[in-house]
């Protein structure tokens, strides 16, 4: 077993995945928490899903949108790129469950920003892109740092639609948690165990550094 | 000028105005829960009226019948609310370069010199006074070029020492920079030093003109 290559890859995936979900999570946040549009709570029960979805239920539906016939992965499939069973399938599957807790943390966040400071923006002619880049987003900092851990920490763990359309191909797509699940699964207790410190450990320094950022910002709000 | 034809429901009771403004400066005079903030919010864009039409200087902002409702960014309308909801998260400077124009002439020295704000440029928000606060606000709004300056009870929360040291910031504001100014106030003292023509609100209606 190589602890150090599934550590790496783990956290490596782990911080693709809450880069590849920001972009999304704080427009959607955005429109959720802002937005007066038809289908609002269509979107936010979408945007949930995954949350109270068994998560290998949530790895199925991925993986008929990305097989290489699946309407999305015929896409890919035509620019040559392979999604299933790489690591690129890791971090869709990462990102997708890490999704609905950092939305719901970063849409309660611009709910707190009081609307008289982007009122006031846009009689200063800023259009709605501006005000949301520099006074909506600004002001909600400390909770799209918080939903970005609450993410990352979500990606971290990830198993049930990570082993759907990743499977656990050592040095491959084997990430601590699958990883923990084969060596138990077939008896190799040692080596799971140790895989279990390991996350104890990477969990400590995530929470430490979310605690650590959360008490920064506060102090100096 | 400024042509306000419009209904807009209010809880209580619908505003129902329809009034041209011709001078320099308007006072909208009344009690509070008159509507005279609704009114401000119409023009800004911040408030929808049910139906009606609103135009600045011959610009159409808004004609429910036509479908126009211009977007508040839009309007070029410089609003100095009652809180006037400074960012927190920005430098005084920053705050009032945050909606300067391109092209625009006002210089930043010409307005920090007339508000007399230069000292207070690399200041953070929490740190200003009341008062001070109140001419950041109006320099940011009239670095942003308006066409028509709107201004909330910009002295609702000032003491009347401090008061009298910052209408005659107002008056320049009107003599020099010559934007047409709407100013809501409860103050009849403040609104008659200030104002141009005198409109009294009462439960959403004009109640009262005078020059």
């Amino acid at each position: 077993m190589d602890a150090w290559q599934i550590t790496a890859f783990t956290v490596g995936t782990a911080c693709l995945a809450t880069l590849l979900m920001l972009p999304p999570g704080l427009l959607l946040a955005w429109l959720l928490a802002r937005g007066r549009f038809r289908g609002r709570v269509l979107l936010d029960t979408i945007v949930s899903l995954p949350l109270v979805m068994p998560p290998v239920a949530t790895g199925l539906v991925l993986l008929a949108l990305v097989a290489p016939r699946g309407p999305v992965g015929r896409l890919f499939a035509r620019a040559g790129i392979d999604i299933v069973f790489t690591w690129k399938a890791v971090v869709l599957a990462m990102a997708v469950m890490g999704l609905p807790l950092l939305v719901r943390a970063v849409r309660a966040g611009i709910e707190q920003v009081d609307n008289r400071y982007e009122a006031a923006a846009a009689t200063l002619g800023a259009a709605p892109l501006r005000v949301f880049f520099t006074i909506t987003l600004p002001l909600a900092r400390p909770a799209v740092m918080a939903g970005a851990v609450l993410g990352f920490a979500r990606a971290l763990g990830e198993f049930g639609a990570t082993i759907m359309i990743a499977g656990s191909i050592p040095g491959s797509t084997r990430t601590l948690a699958v990883a923990i699940y084969s060596f138990a699964e077939t008896g190799r207790d040692r080596d799971a165990g140790a895989l279990v410190a390991v996350s104890a450990v990477i969990a400590f320094i995530a929470l430490a550094a979310s605690n650590w950022i959360i008490s920064r910002q506060s102090s100096r709000a | 000028m400024i042509a306000l034809d419009f209904r807009l429901w209010q809880g209580s009771f619908t505003l129902d105005i329809d009034i041209r403004l011709e001078l320099p400066v308007t006072a909208l005079l009344g009690h509070s829960g008159a509507g005279k903030t609704t009114v401000l919010d119409a023009i800004a864009g911040l408030r929808t009226p049910g139906s009606g039409s609103i135009a600045i200087n011959d610009r159409v902002v808004f004609d429910s019948r036509a479908g126009i409702n211009v977007p508040t960014h839009r309007r070029h309308v410089g609003y100095v609310a009652q809180d006037v909801a400074l960012f927190p998260h920005m430098s005084v400077r920053r705050n009032v370069l945050y909606g300067r124009r391109e092209g625009q002439k006002l210089e930043l020295a010409t307005v920090s010199r007339m508000l007399e704000i230069e000292g207070l440029l690399n200041r953070d928000v929490p740190q200003l006074s009341g008062g001070e606060r109140q001419r950041v606000a109006l320099a940011r709004a009239l670095m942003s070029a308006p066409e028509l300056l709107l201004l909330d009870e910009p002295l609702a929360a000032v003491d009347v020492e401090r008061r009298r040291r910052i209408l005659p910031y107002l008056e320049r504001v009107r003599d020099e920079l010559r934007v047409p100014i709407v100013y809501v106030t409860h103050d009849r003292s403040e609104a008659t030093q200030l104002a141009d023509e005198i409109i009294v609100l009462q439960e959403g209606r004009v109640i009262e003109r005078e020059l």
